[in-house]
């Protein structure tokens, strides 16, 4: 039972570390909160899900068109919400305004597009499950957390080893130091813009295998999520981001398994609360 | 080599420089002099294409490059030691001089350029994967100029290089300016430690709230009564 939940508690929440990973890569090179998130790649998810369901396309066919369309709505964040902004020295919080008015574009066409019904995931892959001793895993869970910790590990070498990686290191650090060193900061922030939003276009297919469908209300739920987990981990923290992600995803589900399922987000919130009061600049984060 | 006419900048209503013009001849070097608050920043900001002017124009290398992305303008052959060094703390000195390098492809080249660095400043060599912010003030300067030359620059610009070092660090860097210029690259440098500045320098300009008000050889500088008394501290003893 205990490590049955675990291993749930691990695929969940590695999905909740990719949506975080968008939300602080965002942060770090842009020192804004990208409210626009959760509703760019649940839109690049449910165009992946159509396809499988209403083209009989294969997942991994899903997987590329929601990274891909995730992607370009990053791109059309930067160049209508974010640069224009940027080129006249507005504070900070407009831009955050600004990518609300893009989430609730995305959302209306959402509604338009997708209805606003759940949409059920097709059920032949994943109903397999995997007898290991002590646990067993549902194929399903184990393509998730595959597909997840593989992505984290090499955006985590890219970042590090990168030319690419350190070019977005040095924006985030200082933008005016990494300008003059000869690094095109704006060509750097599209890559992280869509780097981050292609991210959440993984967890969002992801997240749709693992509960078998996909609302486009979860843009803004999985948001949330995403951004408590931020907020848990550090902002602008990756390591921050992968870690706090898998711990909210653990401790939402034993709260399930060994409390109420309708305290599932009270006590993972509550639990996120306590922390920050221990500790204010989160788990992974430097003190200001 | 650069070629500075009537230029202008202002921060919203304030005109910071005042038409300016200046050259800097190849393979030479040319001190821009100056209180603190004259705009020396400002004007190398301006150069290195961080500010937009408001009017005038610079010439490097027969290329306009008013109006130029920095990125653009390192990549023609300008590199700027900012003020206050800028390290990139949270990075280690070997990705600090590799960034220096971003605009460059021929990894040889890069290589070679780095093993020369080490060599003239061998601190940075003992540093390698200590992150930048790790590092004293003087360390940290060694570092930010070997960065900027990484990029090859034929021209290499350095904002007030001995700001806040003790004595001994600051000849050292004048020392290391001298060096590098003497290897072929022309330097453009802004000081307020004007003897030091001079010393080294070929020709000198006087910036004073933003305007040109003297220039001439360094050395005729260094004689002038009006530099002496302003920024030598009063008559020779
Ligand atoms: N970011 C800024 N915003 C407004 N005014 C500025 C800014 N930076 C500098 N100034 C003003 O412009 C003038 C020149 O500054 P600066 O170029 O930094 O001089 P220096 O480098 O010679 O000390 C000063 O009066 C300063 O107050
Ligand atoms: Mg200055």
């Amino acid at each position: 039972m205990f490590w049955q939940q675990l291993v749930n508690g691990l695929t969940v929440g590695s999905t909740y570390s990719l949506i975080a990973l968008g939300y602080t890569l965002i942060f770090g090179v842009l020192g804004i909160i990208n409210m626009a998130h959760g509703q760019i790649f649940i839109f690049g998810s449910l165009v992946g899900l159509v396809l499988m369901t209403s083209m009989q396309m294969p997942l991994g066919v899903a997987l590329v068109a929601s990274i891909v369309i995730s992607a370009i709505l990053g791109l059309i964040l930067e160049y209508t919400a974010l640069r224009p902004l940027r080129k006249k020295n507005v504070p900070h919080l407009a831009s955050l305004i600004s990518t609300i008015g893009f989430a609730i574009l995305v959302e209306e066409a959402m509604h338009k597009i997708f209805g606003a019904d759940s949409r059920a995931f097709p059920q032949s892959f994943g109903d397999k499950t995997f007898d290991l001793g002590v646990i067993q895993i549902r194929s399903v869970d184990l393509i998730i957390l595959a597909i997840a910790l593989i992505l984290m590990f090499v955006l985590h070498f890219w970042i590090q080893k990168t030319k690419m990686g350190k070019a977005i290191r040095a924006t985030a650090e200082n933008t005016d130091t990494a300008n003059i060193l000869g690094i095109n900061t704006n060509m750097v922030i599209i890559v992280t813009v869509m780097l981050a939003s292609a991210l959440g276009g993984v967890a969002g297919i992801l997240i749709g295998m693992a509960y078998s469908a996909l609302i486009p209300t979860m843009g803004m739920t999985l948001g949330f999520k995403g951004l408590a987990v931020l907020i848990l981990g550090g902002v602008g923290s990756i390591p921050g981001a992968m870690v706090c992600g898998v711990l909210l995803g653990v401790i939402e589900v034993f709260t399930v398994a060994y409390g109420d399922s309708s305290y599932r987000d009270a006590v993972a919130f509550g639990l996120i609360i306590v922390i920050l009061l221990l500790k204010p600049e989160g788990l992974f984060g430097r003190k200001a | 080599m650069l070629s500075i006419q009537n230029l202008t900048t202002s921060y919203g209503q304030i005109k910071a420089i005042r038409g300016i013009s200046l050259e800097v001849p190849e393979g030479k070097i040319v001190s821009l002099i100056g209180a603190n608050g004259a705009g020396k920043t400002t004007t190398m900001r301006t150069i290195a294409g961080q500010l937009k002017p408001q009017s005038g124009g610079i010439v490097f290398c027969g290329q306009k490059i008013d109006g130029s992305k920095p990125h653009q303008i390192v990549k023609a052959g300008l590199a700027l030691v900012p003020e206050g060094r800028q390290i990139l703390g949270k990075m280690t000195v070997l990705e600090n001089l590799e960034m220096g390098a971003f605009q460059r492809n021929d990894a040889q080249g890069i290589k070679d350029d780095m093993e020369k660095m080490m060599n003239w400043f061998p601190i940075l060599r003992e540093r390698l994967s200590q992150l930048g912010g790790t590092m004293s003030g003087g360390q940290q300067q060694m570092l930010a100029i070997a960065r900027a030359l990484m990029s090859r620059p034929k021209l290499l610009l350095l904002d007030e290089p001995s700001m806040g070092l003790a004595p001994i660090v600051v000849s050292d860097i004048f020392k290391v300016i001298k060096q590098i210029n003497a290897e072929g690259t022309t330097v453009l440098i802004v000081e307020q430690n004007v003897k030091q500045a001079l010393k080294i320098a070929d020709y000198g300009y006087v910036l004073e709230a933003g305007q040109i008000v003297l220039d001439g050889t360094a050395e005729s500088l260094l004689n002038d009564e009006r530099v002496k008394e302003a920024y030598l501290g009063g008559r020779k003893h």
